[in-house]
């Protein structure tokens, strides 16, 4: 069953033409990524979803369309966005307090999560306090308990560096085998992608259009070792060979 | 150290040079007088608290409620910002005497004053404080469904914390020399009112210890909002005694 599906979206700031041509569609309990080179316009779809901006062509979600900050999603900004002046526990429950949750009630709800999360014993941390992984986690923690029908995460990993970033995709692959969350990851990671992913949209650089897509037929629990794991790097390197093929190379730029 | 050091200067200075006390008094003279006069420094400084105080919490009133509306209607900035800057402008030599010619010797002229020369560094703080706030947030709140007033009580009044303590510390210093301004122009008691009598009097010593008796406030002042800060924002002061080893933040 399909839940989120753009056709043909289309998005410019200004005279900047950002998104070109975007459909795509997110199954139920599906993991999806959106991968593209830095200052496509990734951060900007997500805005179009959330309805933080305004663009053209349709968005649907379970066939209905969009209406302006719908409650379907639970979004997690590229940066973690977590709140310095709350506490681990208090940042965790920020979403279910929005959504009118007494606070007593939603500290009730977070609190078991905090140990499968790996933040047990932090709860009465301020986020300086915490390393970049415990921060992203905590982040997650924070998006999650919304319990919306679906998750936005923008480049969650980014900041990390290499040895942090892969464990927490392992984390993230086995939270998503227990959970099964509707999932559209943004990431610039090709790696990152095909280690997460039921299926792949690679996106061009500005102005952004879908130039293919990809099914990850690995098997779970994923795996970089073994025949699993040389089929996933055949698949990167295709991948990989498709992103360096793009651009008629007019130099590209960072966000 | 510093100040230690060039009161030992000008003590010698004014000990050896031959210079006459009625001209320039040496502190150990200025600190014995303060002491003899202390019943009417203490006195003279109780109004000019007072003012300080007073006028301070009006501007800060105003400042907030100001600054609220501000955020929430950005035209109205374009439209009383550049009235706010003139009010910046005006010396305060020239308008203190005529607030005190309209509104007379009692508190309300002192009040005005330290109003006026506090309440736009509070606004601009403030302003400048809920801009600071991370646009990252203010989406991902829109998105849990927060309205515009959630937002700003979640993410922007917080964001705005350190920029309102910044101003704070710098307003706080302000209110002391404009309440001193205006006793200066017409009072019945005050610390300003004091020093220009003292003047007039021909005792430099007098104008000195009132001056130090004036510093000595602000500086207990300062003191306090620096302890507010700390007591009102302690991710702060808790930042330094971090536990998990911290890794590259953002
Ligand atoms: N609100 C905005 N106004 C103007 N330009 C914007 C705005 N948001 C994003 N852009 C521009 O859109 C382009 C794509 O940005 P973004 O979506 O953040 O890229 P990505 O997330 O793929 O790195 C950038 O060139 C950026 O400057
Ligand atoms: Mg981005």
């Amino acid at each position: 069953m399909t839940r989120l599906e753009l056709r043909h979206v289309r998005k410019a700031f200004g005279g900047l033409d950002v998104l070109a041509d975007i459909s795509l569609s997110v199954g139920a309990g599906e993991f999806v990524s959106i991968l593209g080179p830095s200052g496509a316009g990734k951060s900007t779809l997500f805005q179009l979803v959330t309805g933080a901006e305004r663009g053209q062509g349709g968005m649907f979600f379970d066939g209905a369309p969009l209406d302006d900050y719908g409650r379907h999603f639970a979004f997690m900004p590229q940066r973690d966005a977590l709140m310095p002046w709350r506490r681990i526990l208090d940042n965790a429950t920020l979403g279910l307090e929005v959504q009118g949750l007494g606070r007593k009630a939603a500290r009730m709800r977070v609190a078991p999560l905090f140990a499968e999360f790996g933040l047990a014993g932090f709860e009465r941390h301020f986020p300086a306090q915490l390393s970049g992984g415990m921060r992203q986690r905590a982040a997650l923690l924070r998006t999650v308990v919304q319990e919306r029908d679906m998750l936005l995460l923008d480049e969650p990993f980014g900041a990390l560096d290499a040895l942090t970033r892969a464990v927490m995709q392992r984390w993230l692959e086995q939270m998503w085998r227990h959970h099964r969350w509707t999932a559209l990851l943004i990431t610039h990671d090709v790696r990152e992608a095909v280690f997460l992913s039921d299926r792949i949209y690679v996106l061009s650089a500005r102005p952004a259009r879908v130039v293919r897509e990809f099914s990850v037929a690995l098997p779970r629990p994923r795996d970089s070792t073994g025949v699993a794991g040389r089929r996933a790097g055949t698949l990167e390197a295709e991948i990989l060979d498709v992103l360096l093929n793009l651009q008629p190379s007019k130099g590209h730029d960072h966000d | 150290m510093s100040v230690g050091f060039l009161l030992v200067a000008w003590e010698l200075y004014a000990n050896h040079s031959g210079i006459k006390p009625t001209i320039l008094p040496a502190p150990s003279r200025v600190f014995e007088q303060a002491v003899l006069n202390r019943e009417a420094l203490i006195d003279n400084a109780i109004p000019t608290i007072r003012a300080t105080l007073i006028g301070f919490a009006c501007s800060l009133g105003a400042a907030f409620v100001l600054s609220m509306l501000v955020d929430f209607f950005q035209p109205l900035r374009r439209a009383l910002f550049p009235v706010f800057i003139v009010s910046q402008t005006l010396p305060l030599v020239a308008i203190a005497p005529l607030v005190v010619l309209w509104f007379g010797f009692g508190l309300t002229p002192k009040i005005m004053l330290v109003a006026l020369v506090t309440f736009f560094p509070m606004l601009v703080a403030l302003v400048q404080g809920y801009e600071a706030t991370e646009a990252e947030i203010g989406q991902m709140l829109r998105v849990m469904g927060a309205g515009r007033w959630r937002v700003f009580m979640l993410a922007r009044l917080p964001s705005a914390l350190p920029y309102f303590f910044a101003g704070l510390r710098i307003s706080i210093t302000y209110a002391v020399v404009g309440a001193i301004f205006a006793e200066y122009a017409g009072a019945a008691k005050g610390l300003g009112i004091y020093m220009l009598n003292a003047k007039n009097n021909f005792r430099p010593d007098l104008v000195l210890a009132a001056v130090g008796v004036s510093a000595g406030l602000t500086l207990v002042l300062f003191g306090l909002t620096v302890l507010l800060q700390r007591l009102a924002m302690p991710w702060e002061r808790d930042a330094g005694r971090q536990i998990a080893g911290k890794g590259p933040r953002r």
